[in-house]
């Protein structure tokens, strides 16, 4: 076990460099940032995942995002227990008719400043669900869109860089909006 | 004697055969006929179910007699025509058919005669339809209160969990009833990722189903794709390139890896061990960021489809692979010997959440549940498919049930899937050329004007895949029915965790990691 955490400790960090925020998120995001938004969060951002009906693959790509190479708390951004913890909330899957309500009850759970998050492609237009007789469709049909990464499932790499844009930008939404 | 026939013989004398279903018979029974099969699957345990599900106007249940020597020959299915929407339940000699005669209720309102359990599964209330698949749906139901089966003495209290849970996972509930720490029952309600899948994919060209597939569960993705491919290839008699059943072989190896060395590390960090979760994620990592490489996909969706692959092993895949192969030979073993040798681990592991040998087969479970039960099944070995039988490998049975036996069985499968991928690797043939000296692996032409049934069992990393299909004679899907192995595994999961405490379920429920997605469908 010592030797392990030794070798472990020897072979220097392996956390790899970040990818750059990306560009389209920042520019979405600016277009909905008032000259008068707040800074609150500072660098930090608490994320709260639901799954609204996804197939798994993405939630399998943020658990990635803890892993030791991508090692997302480093920037400041944590996933948390508790939508009452959260300043994002992160949503992924085509929101099925079954889920609609859960999350709806996780956003309103959510204290206000907050964003929405859609992360892949059913939570951004319904992906192959979209149609179906069990799925509300993408989540913009139930609750306000601040962000959206597209990809199914997004890399990694691609869901830190829309998070990343998200911090770069990190201020209260234009108040009165949210709810 | 007379009950020593095999099912095979038995279908043949009650039933009728169904012609085009390959590459197992079909056969037509009556009421009589099928009633008289539910009288024997209470006399032949070793009749296992494989499934169970609805059309419009009849019912089908895939059975499999495991004590049949023949290889791949002893899996039929069966077929009972229910014009006015009743069949005799299966539950009472099969429990492990109740959630499937509850699903098959909601969505074709078939309804099952004799079945005890009738709430419904996967309608919660919730669609603008009622039995949306059937051949007249009705009006959405409004939700009603959902009654969980009630526990009583004294000091029991109630412990609601879910849909949404407190970590990064799929949506579920679980209601715990507890004497203080322990657990006195606990009861699953799923259906909240319900999605219509087998709805989605009637009517639809087989290739564009297949995406629908390889969405049925993320990480399964390989498996589903598999299956569904093989099922409609089975229907169609349509036989692929020699090399893309290699490539699908390779992939789902590197997706079986994957997984277990994820779920591994996940098991020990929720006994608190995070040392192991953050050393086998870099390998789990490792492995997606070969299979990405290699195929260009992390977890390699949509590769596997109708007719063979969609894309060959990447220039330089081979060498990627071998140096995946070395590095994982050379770091598994010693975290594996620290998971072995850390008592406050095995402390945690050892004894909890046991499944018992009989309860894993009256189940039909599969997979490292079943396997960690005593339950030695393997599709890629029972009935098998190509390229297994030309492969070799081991398939670990452990009998104690608990935890730590599913964390073994997952390490020992680790090791032969390994090997696995090193005998592909060597044995597979080279691709054919191009022209341009390129070298994509044909598709198999699907052929025109020529429809038929077919399915296919297919081993995921979390076990057996069930995949039926009708296909039109204009190529598209009329009917699939797909049947994940969660659905025999998470009824176990209510039984694993009785008189355990509480704290020990996330560590029960990682040990199975049953799919919410493949389940609800
Ligand atoms: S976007 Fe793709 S990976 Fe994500 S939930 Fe939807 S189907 Fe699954």
């Amino acid at each position: 076990m010592f030797k392990h955490i030794l070798r472990s400790l020897a072979g220097g960090p392996v956390t790899e460099s970040a990818p750059p925020a990306s560009d389209a998120a920042l520019a979405e995001l600016g277009g909905r940032l008032g000259a008068a938004a707040q800074r609150r969060l500072g660098r930090s951002l608490a994320i709260r995942e639901v799954d609204a009906g996804s197939c798994n693959g993405c939630e399998l790509e943020l658990h990635a995002l803890s892993n030791p190479l991508y090692d997302l708390e480093r920037f400041g951004i944590r996933f948390v227990a508790s939508p009452r913890h959260a300043d994002v909330l992160l949503v992924t899957g085509p929101v099925t008719k079954n889920m609609a309500e859960a999350l709806r009850r996780s956003w309103d759970a959510t204290p206000d400043p907050k964003w929405l998050v859609a992360c892949g492609a059913c939570a951004v237009d319904g992906g192959v669900f979209a149609g179906s007789y069990a799925c509300v469709g993408p989540v913009e049909a139930v609750l306000p869109v601040d962000l959206r990464i597209p990809g199914c499932p997004p890399r990694p790499a691609e869901i830190l860089a829309g998070l990343l844009a998200l911090l770069e930008t990190s201020a209260a939404p234009v108040s009165g909006r949210a709810g | 004697m007379a009950e020593e026939r095999s099912l095979r013989q038995v279908l043949e004398r009650i039933g009728a055969p169904v012609a085009d279903h390959r590459p197992w018979p079909r056969h037509t029974v009556d009421r009589a006929g099928w009633l008289s099969l539910a009288g024997m699957l209470r006399e032949r345990p070793d009749w296992g179910l494989l499934g169970l599900w609805g059309e419009p106007d009849r019912v089908h249940a895939a059975l499999r007699d495991e004590g049949d020597g023949e290889a791949g020959g002893a899996v039929a299915v069966v077929s009972l025509p229910c014009p006015d929407g009743r069949f005799p339940s299966l539950s009472a000699a099969r429990p492990a058919a109740i959630r499937l005669e509850r699903a098959a209720h909601d969505l074709f309102g078939l309804v099952a005669e004799g079945l005890e359990d009738t709430r419904p599964w996967l309608d919660h209330g919730r669609w603008e339809v009622a039995r949306p698949l059937a051949a007249e749906p009705g009006p959405g139901q409004p939700p009603r209160p959902y009654p969980f089966l009630t526990s009583e003495g004294e000091g029991l209290h109630q412990i609601p969990v879910g849909p949404v849970h407190a970590g990064i996972i799929e949506p579920g509930h679980f209601r715990f009833t507890a004497n203080g720490e322990t657990v006195v029952r606990l009861e699953e309600r799923l259906g909240y990722v319900h999605k219509g899948i087998e709805g989605l994919m009637r009517g639809r060209p087989a290739g564009e189903a297949a995406r629908l597939a390889a969405r049925i569960s993320g990480d399964s993705t390989v498996a589903h794709s598999l299956a569904f491919a093989r099922a409609v290839e089975a229907a169609l008699d349509v036989e692929i390139p020699e090399r893309a059943v290699w490539l699908r072989a390779l992939m789902a190896e590197l997706e079986r890896l994957a997984n277990h060395l994820g779920d591994i590390g996940a098991i020990c960090n929720d006994a608190a061990f995070a040392f192991l979760l953050a050393e086998l994620g870099r390998l789990r990592e490792a492995v997606l960021r070969a299979a990405d490489a290699c195929f260009g996909h992390r977890l390699m969706m949509d590769r596997v489809v109708p007719g063979g692959v969609r894309q060959d092993l990447a220039p330089g895949g081979v060498e990627t692979l071998r140096a995946l192969v070395a590095e994982l030979r050379r770091r598994v073993p010693p975290l594996v010997a620290v998971y072995d040798g850390k008592t406050s681990l095995q402390d945690r592991t050892v004894g909890t959440g046991i499944v018992g040998p009989e309860l894993a087969r009256r189940f039909g479970a599969g997979g490292h549940v079943g396997r960690a039960s005593g339950r030695g099944l393997d599709a890629r070995r029972s009935p098998g498919y190509p390229p297994y039988h030309r492969l070799e490998f081991q398939v670990p049975v452990l009998t104690e049930g608990d935890v730590n036996a599913r964390v073994w069985i997952r390490i020992r499968e680790v090791e032969q899937s390994l090997s696995l991928v090193e005998q592909i690797l060597d044995r597979m043939p080279g691709p054919p050329q191009g022209l341009d000296g390129s070298a994509p692996v044909p598709l198999a032409a699907l052929p025109d004007g020529r429809g038929g049934e077919g399915m296919a069992l297919v081993e995921s990393f979390r076990g057996e895949i069930l995949t039926w299909v009708r296909v039109a004679p204009d190529g598209t899907v009329d009917r699939c029915h797909v049947r994940d192995p969660s659905w025999f595994q998470w009824p176990l999961l209510e039984a694993a965790i009785e008189g355990n405490i509480v704290a020990d379920f996330p560590l029960c429920n990682k040990s199975f990691n049953c799919s919410y997605s493949g389940h609800d469908l």
